[in-house]
């Protein structure tokens, strides 16, 4: 689904990725490890199309992610570590994400309940006035609800209680067949359930990548 | 093409909750009410009396005030999208970049010219009610000119949002870009006259680049088409191109500029990285 091929990225004289070539495959439940500044946001931006690389190649479903980043887009759902201050409310926000994605509306309330967080009353409220537990399970059940092929969690449960965590890993379970899914973790112990595979990352190089 | 206008409505509806929205048409409603309240209208200065006075007042506030509202709440835009990581978020669904830099710029140009265009609506109403004589001429003169300046100075700010990486320089950027337009150059351009550096046609001509002092020239060109208070500058230009057409010119020259700047920002926008 993922290759990467000598993937090098730099800021300035800073090299942020370091050459990397790696593959990631369907049915692949990855935790991407690392010291901050190892160069895993990097990575994931360029999978997702944000960054332009200095040299090497990143290719999702066979296709460039700057070239075809709406084709791409499709098939992915993210969710970053900090939920953005996004100033519109929950209602204008679901129009965005489903005029944008075709994210059918009730599915976005069905997995919000799953995922123990009351959508109706709140839809009128801005959504960057919600707690930062709210916010993050609003933006995985939108990641939930575009039933993508890739799934990109970064830091996906630093704002839930251990409830939350827990539905969040119970609807992965049950919908994550087929899929790639992609976790940017510091605590390997919290996603231990449900990866499969272990890479680790050090100054923009993987040091270690093993299937468990 | 519906992500565009999605995009669009989604900004503005953003920008009219903003408390910035709120200051900004309050200061232009309130400039209009201001000056019904002082009696403007029954002033009479240079010839100008009744609602063209108004509006000439309103207009002269208006080249000052209005670029620097336009850049200040819009250079932030992008930039301060970025900043925030509103961007990396909102860029992650499938929608285009056109679509989403394009919306964003109409919804913000609604956000910014409605206001000024509806007080001077507010001061024509007004004006009828009270029974005074309505300048048709002046009011669409000066609806085209603040759409022009509108539009050139969101297509900078634009291009300022895409260029710079964090909001505080893109503020700093916009701040120059306002006095250098409002001032600088033009004190600059008249130091070149004293010193006799350059032909007067060429500064007048580099003048007139300048949007602002179009926009400035026009503002008076249709109270005084010969451009008298100008002096002898209103040769130089008159000789060169009729009042109709430099009207013309003061209206399509800076929507094309800031069309100009805007597409640089788009390209600029689409080539760098996004976030």
């Amino acid at each position: 689904m993922i290759k990467i091929n000598n993937l090098t990225k730099k800021f300035g004289k800073t090299v942020s990725l370091n050459g990397v070539s790696i593959e990631f495959n369907k049915n692949d439940a990855i935790a991407l490890m690392g010291a901050n500044g190892a160069g895993k946001t990097t990575l994931i931006r360029l999978i997702l199309g944000y960054y332009h690389a200095n040299s090497g190649s990143v290719s999702v479903n066979g296709m460039n992610p700057i070239k075809n980043r709406q084709k791409i887009l499709q098939h992915v759902s993210f969710v970053p570590q900090l939920p953005p201050p996004i100033k519109l409310s929950l209602k204008e926000l679901m129009d965005y994400v489903c005029s944008s994605s075709d994210i059918v509306r009730d599915d976005i309330f069905h997995y919000a309940k799953e995922m123990e967080f009351e959508l109706h009353p709140n839809l009128n409220k801005s959504f960057f006035k919600l707690s930062g537990g709210m916010k993050q399970k609003m933006l995985i059940a939108i990641s939930l609800a575009k039933k993508s092929d890739i799934l990109i969690y970064d830091e996906p449960t630093a704002n839930l209680d251990p409830k939350a965590r827990d539905n969040f890993y119970r609807l992965l379970k049950t919908d994550e067949q087929d899929k790639l899914a992609l976790f940017v973790t510091h605590r390997i112990e919290e996603v231990k359930e449900i990866v499969n595979r272990e890479i680790y990352m050090d100054l923009g190089s993987i040091v270690s990548d093993k299937n468990v | 093409m519906k992500n565009l206008f999605l995009i669009a409505y989604l900004d503005l509806k953003e920008s009219i909750r903003a408390r910035w929205f709120l200051i900004y048409s309050f200061v232009f409603g309130g400039l209009i009410a201001l000056f019904f309240i002082a009696g403007i209208t029954e002033s009479q200065v240079m010839g100008f009396s009744g609602l063209s006075r108004l509006l000439l007042m309103y207009i002269q506030v208006t080249i000052i005030i209005l670029p620097i509202f336009i850049l200040i709440t819009t250079v932030r835009s992008i930039s301060g999208d970025r900043d925030s990581h509103i961007l990396e978020y909102m860029l992650s669904f499938p929608i285009s970049l056109a679509e989403y830099y394009w919306g964003k710029m109409v919804g913000r140009f609604i956000t910014v010219f409605l206001p000024v265009f509806l007080a001077m609506v507010i001061a024509i109403i007004y004006g009828s009610v009270m029974g005074v004589a309505i300048p048709w001429a002046i009011f669409f003169l000066y609806s085209g000119l603040l759409f022009a300046l509108s539009m050139v100075f969101l297509g900078i700010a634009f291009f300022i949002s895409s260029i710079v990486k964090s909001s505080e320089m893109a503020l700093g950027i916009s701040f120059f870009v306002w006095i250098f337009a409002l001032a600088f150059i033009d004190i600059a351009l008249i130091s070149f006259m004293l010193q006799n550096r350059f032909n007067e046609e060429l500064i007048i001509a580099v003048a007139l680049i300048n949007p602002m002092e179009i926009f400035r020239v026009a503002a008076i060109s249709l109270f005084d088409p010969e451009l008298t208070v100008m002096g002898p500058v209103a040769f130089y230009i008159l000789d060169t191109i009729s009042q109709p057409i430099f009207v013309l010119i003061s209206i399509v020259y800076p929507i094309g500029l800031g069309t100009l700047f805007a597409y640089f920002g788009y390209k600029v926008f689409s080539k760098k990285d996004l976030v």
